[in-house]
């Protein structure tokens, strides 16, 4: 067991875990944030994404103790109705999800990928999100979604 | 507010509704008060009703507030359902659409219709809170007449006052009417439940020219709460004193543990195994320890024979094996054995279908908590109210006892892991004393989810010598589609169940083609051989979106083309040719205008180079719905990668009652038919699933996404509304395989149409 300093969504934590446990669970666990979602363990779909010092990056696979100082922002930390994200906007404006476990991954890929990449083509945009998994099908959605959300963004 | 609330326990629901719960006394009423209160006393009383299918209140009831509250047991997967019921509800209430909101799938506040079953969420479910909502407002009108002493038909109801035609002035609202008390109205039920269910009242429902409300591209709100992390899934359900629970299941399908090492697991705190016969599982105070244990855990597994066939021998296997059920689907038309003895000339071909994965989005979870003789269970089952008898069963407690909350899971197309989950947490949860939360892996998730049923499909036609069809005939063979039920409820058709040892019985059912194409002679017909592995297999066989509607006319699609391109025509020429229902024309000339068609024969022959393209045609019905597509393919030959560029969908399912759910539910079909046909096929070598995660299952990647999907939605008010959940998935693996063939010339008749399969095809 270790003690680890966690940095979330703007606030401070302290939690005592096992060095090498995921960050995921203790976000879930330790932390209560259900937000990420546990879709593979094996960072191969995306439903556990989130930034990590504004990199979108898979919780499921980062060691909790990896993470250090840098500070991590779930989905319930990227933006709220009253102060959505652009990209959060334009899912709800697009209708995306259908089940919408998978939306952590598109939604914290997406915000990461319009943060460097302004004004993005078609099929940049398909390559930024290439590898995240919707079993549902709502490709054409969230395609729509990251389209108006880089118009929004600039 | 969210229209999409979490269940309301038994005891919230009486809170929400006693607000108000005192009778109304009406001033200056011109009838006698003790007519008033007899008349409210017949149609409504402050305890609930028991909560049975005949009753009224178990639909519909008025809050103090005058808000609606609609109980539907039936669940909504992601499709949008709950909006269009609350729109066929608020329609015919007369209420604003906010005022509704839909309550479902908890077994403490709705009846059995059956849980997200066939694409009848609107067709079956909806009908039942139309008609319910339709006497909630006759027997509200009734009750206004009286107080306001005026005959029923002088009265009105605008925004849930009901008033006098003549002069609005004189009205009474239903909060007034009846709100916090439960109407106490006996409907005229059909006796049936699951999707079945049909209890209608006195009243009728509204013309379709009346509606305001249905029809309306009203958007869903569960998805901001989705969308901004406010709402919990399945897999975020926490109890107090919860503990984590993993299942451990063997690496030869078939064996089972026959020894344990516990102190393997000793140095992990809180840690408990649970092992009984077959069943194997870890449960820890803390997850990360119930992850670490069941990797751990020091096995020893009983010697199983493998099960299974190498895939390679997989399509023979079912060629050869013994026949279980035949079944010819409805009449035999003429005599087609004859029919083919006099043929001048026999088209046939033979298709393959894989084994499929559910591969839901997340592993399953569940939790259940037993305590003072109650047992709950939280799951994502689409089917809560089956779960909760299964559980009942498992657990030796009577049915009312046991409360299954459906909270949204990880995506479901079917009978996916959720009910398994469900049940390994029922078990787990009462070995260890407390609540207990299982989560799959996922490798179990996608290695042990019961899968959709791998076939062949063998058709041919005979031509006579003027080059007509004079005889067409069409058999499936395959595994049967429901190895282990689809209600998900009895232990036996619950891996949990067959790992126990209790009797379990694989069902017979399969499909045949749903089409209108009349030919002098013609029969379809299916046939099941037995499981590979009969108990507590990861090949065992149950619903997957459609259940076997792709493999069926992906196989009966590809062969009306190739007889159209034997023959030399057109295919949609060739089918306007043979189908006979006028709707089912109407799809098809209606996609085919949408998309451009011209008429010409496949496969073109005007392509060189690397890249061709190509189109094709397919259409279905199910259930009543008709949907024609056309796909447009790219096909790289040198890799063999398909981009299914463009879909041109046209789609009919009666009354629309919201074109934005109807949409996003036809794009989502279309692009998860497309994954199923391009990429998915479940792996398995002698032992086991060798398909585990998203490596080893890939799924179609958004990269990969048409570039446009167009829909041609054709509204029929005046019909009934059929389903939109799964029809559209249905012809898309056959539109894309006649689009590789007008391009390419080579006709593929093996799903999936991976690179590797169409290079090899190709070449």
């Amino acid at each position: 067991m270790a003690r680890i300093d966690l940095d979330v969504n703007g606030k401070l934590h302290t939690i005592d875990v096992d060095a090498d446990m995921p960050l995921l669970y203790a976000l879930r666990n330790e932390l209560s944030l259900n937000n990420p979602h546990f879709g593979c363990g094996l960072a191969q779909c995306g439903a556990c994404t989130v930034h990590v010092d504004g990199q979108a990056v898979r919780s499921c696979m980062t060691p909790v103790s990896a993470v250090g100082n840098s500070k991590v922002v779930t989905l319930a930390g990227l933006g709220t109705p009253e102060k959505p994200h652009p990209v959060q906007k334009a899912f709800v404006e697009e209708q995306v999800p259908q089940c919408g476990y998978c939306l952590n991954g598109w939604i914290m890929t997406a915000a990461a990928f319009l943060e460097r990449t302004k004004k993005p083509s078609d099929a940049q945009i398909r390559e930024a999100l290439s590898g995240l998994k919707c079993r549902c099908g709502t490709h054409m959605g969230i395609l729509r979604a990251v389209k108006r959300a880089a118009t929004m963004m600039g | 507010m969210t229209k999409m609330h979490q269940p309301l326990s038994r005891i919230s629901r009486r809170s929400l509704l006693k607000a108000g719960g005192a009778l109304v006394v009406s001033i200056g009423m011109p009838i006698a008060f003790d007519t008033v209160l007899r008349i409210g006393e017949a149609f409504a009383q402050g305890a609930r009703p028991p909560l049975t299918p005949e009753q009224l209140s178990s639909y519909i009831a008025i809050n103090a507030d005058g808000t609606i509250s609609a109980f539907l047991g039936k669940t909504d997967m992601g499709q949008g359902l709950f909006v269009a019921i609350g729109q066929m509800v608020a329609e015919e209430l007369d209420v604003p659409f906010k005022a509704v909101t839909v309550i479902m799938g908890d077994t403490a506040s709705s009846v059995n219709q059956g849980g997200a079953s066939g694409s009848t969420g609107i067709q079956r479910g909806g009908r039942q809170l139309r008609m319910a909502a339709a006497e909630a407002r006759r027997v509200l009108v009734e009750m206004a007449a009286a107080r306001l002493g005026l005959p029923a038909d002088a009265l009105t109801v605008t925004d849930g006052v009901v008033h006098a035609k003549a002069d609005a002035s004189k009205k009474s609202s239903y909060a007034e009417l009846i709100g916090g008390r439960y109407f106490n109205v006996e409907l005229n039920w059909n006796k049936e439940y699951d999707n079945a269910l049909y209890a209608p009242g006195k009243a009728q429902p509204k013309d379709w020219r009346e509606h305001k409300i249905v029809g309306q591209p009203i958007a869903r709100e569960d998805i901001a709460p989705k969308v901004y992390a406010q709402q919990d899934f399945c897999t975020d359900i926490k109890r107090p004193g919860m503990m984590h629970g993993r299942m451990i299941r063997p690496a030869v399908a078939g064996s089972v543990p026959v020894k344990i090492d516990e102190s393997s697991i000793r140095d992990i705190p809180g840690t408990r195994v649970v092992w009984e016969k077959g069943f194997l599982g870890v449960v820890a105070d803390k997850e990360w320890d119930a992850i670490k244990a069941a990797q751990k855990l020091k096995v020893e597994w009983s010697e199983a024979k493998p099960p299974f066939p190498d895939q390679t021998a997989l399509y023979d296997h079912i060629r050869s094996a013994a026949v279980r059920k035949r079944e010819v689907g409805g009449k035999e038309t003429g005599n087609v054995d004859e029919a083919f003895k006099t043929a001048a000339r026999v088209i046939e071909a033979e298709y393959e279908w894989p084994f499929q994965s559910h591969a839901s989005m997340g592993p399953a979870s569940a939790v259940v908590e037993i305590k003072d003789g109650q047992a709950t269970l939280w799951t994502g089952s689409q089917k809560p109210h089956y779960a909760r008898d299964g559980i009942a069963a498992m657990l030796h407690m009577p049915v009312d006892n046991v409360r299954a909350i459906w909270v949204p899971g990880p995506g479901s197309y079917g009978r996916n892991d959720a009910g398994d989950a469900a049940m390994d947490a029922a078990v787990l949860a009462k070995a260890a004393g407390r609540p207990v939360r299982v989560q799959y892996t996922r490798a179990q998730a996608t290695g042990w989810d019961p899968k959709g049923p791998a076939s062949i499909h063998r058709a041919r036609a005979a031509i006579d010598a003027s080059g007509n069809v004079v005889a067409y005939e069409f058999t499936s063979k395959g595994f049967s589609r429901l190895d282990v039920f689809s209600r998900e409820g009895k232990p036996p058709d619950t891996l949990a169940g067959q790992l126990m040892g209790v009797a379990i019985r694989s069902g017979d059912a399969f499909r045949v083609p749903e089409e209108s194409y009349e030919f002098a002679n013609k029969r379809l017909a299916w046939e099941t051989i037995a499981p590979l592995l009969g108990r507590a297999s990861p090949l065992r066989t149950s619903h997957l979106r459609d259940p076997v509607g792709p493999q069926v006319h992906f196989a009966s699609e590809s062969f009306m083309d190739e007889v159209a391109a034997a023959l030399g025509l057109d295919p949609i020429e060739f089918r306007l040719r043979h189908v006979k229902a006028g709707r089912d024309v109407a799809v098809i000339k209606a996609a085919a205008e949408k998309a451009g068609w011209r008429a010409r024969p496949s496969p073109r022959k005007d392509q060189t180079g690397n890249t061709v393209s190509g189109r094709g045609i397919a259409y279905a019905q199910r259930s009543g719905t008709r949907v024609a597509i056309v796909a447009e393919v790219d096909i790289d030959r040198a890799s063999g990668k398909i981009w299914a560029r463009k879909f041109t969908v046209a789609h009919d399912c009666g009354q629309i009652i919201n074109p934005d759910g109807l949409t996003h539910t036809i794009e989502g079909n279309i692009v998860q038919g497309t994954s199923r046909t391009l990429w998915e096929e479940v792996k398995f070598d002698a032992n086991n699933v060798t398909s585990v995660d998203w490596m080893t299952y890939p799924i179609l990647d958004i990269a990969e996404s048409p570039e446009t999907i167009d829909l041609v939605l054709i509204n029929h008010p005046e019909v009934l509304p059929s389903g939109a959940g799964e029809p559209s998935t249905r012809p898309v693996a056959a539109a894309i395989a006649n689009a590789i063939f007008d391009a390419t010339g080579v006709r593929i008749r093996r799903v999936p149409f991976s690179p590797d399969r169409v290079k090899q095809a190709l070449s």
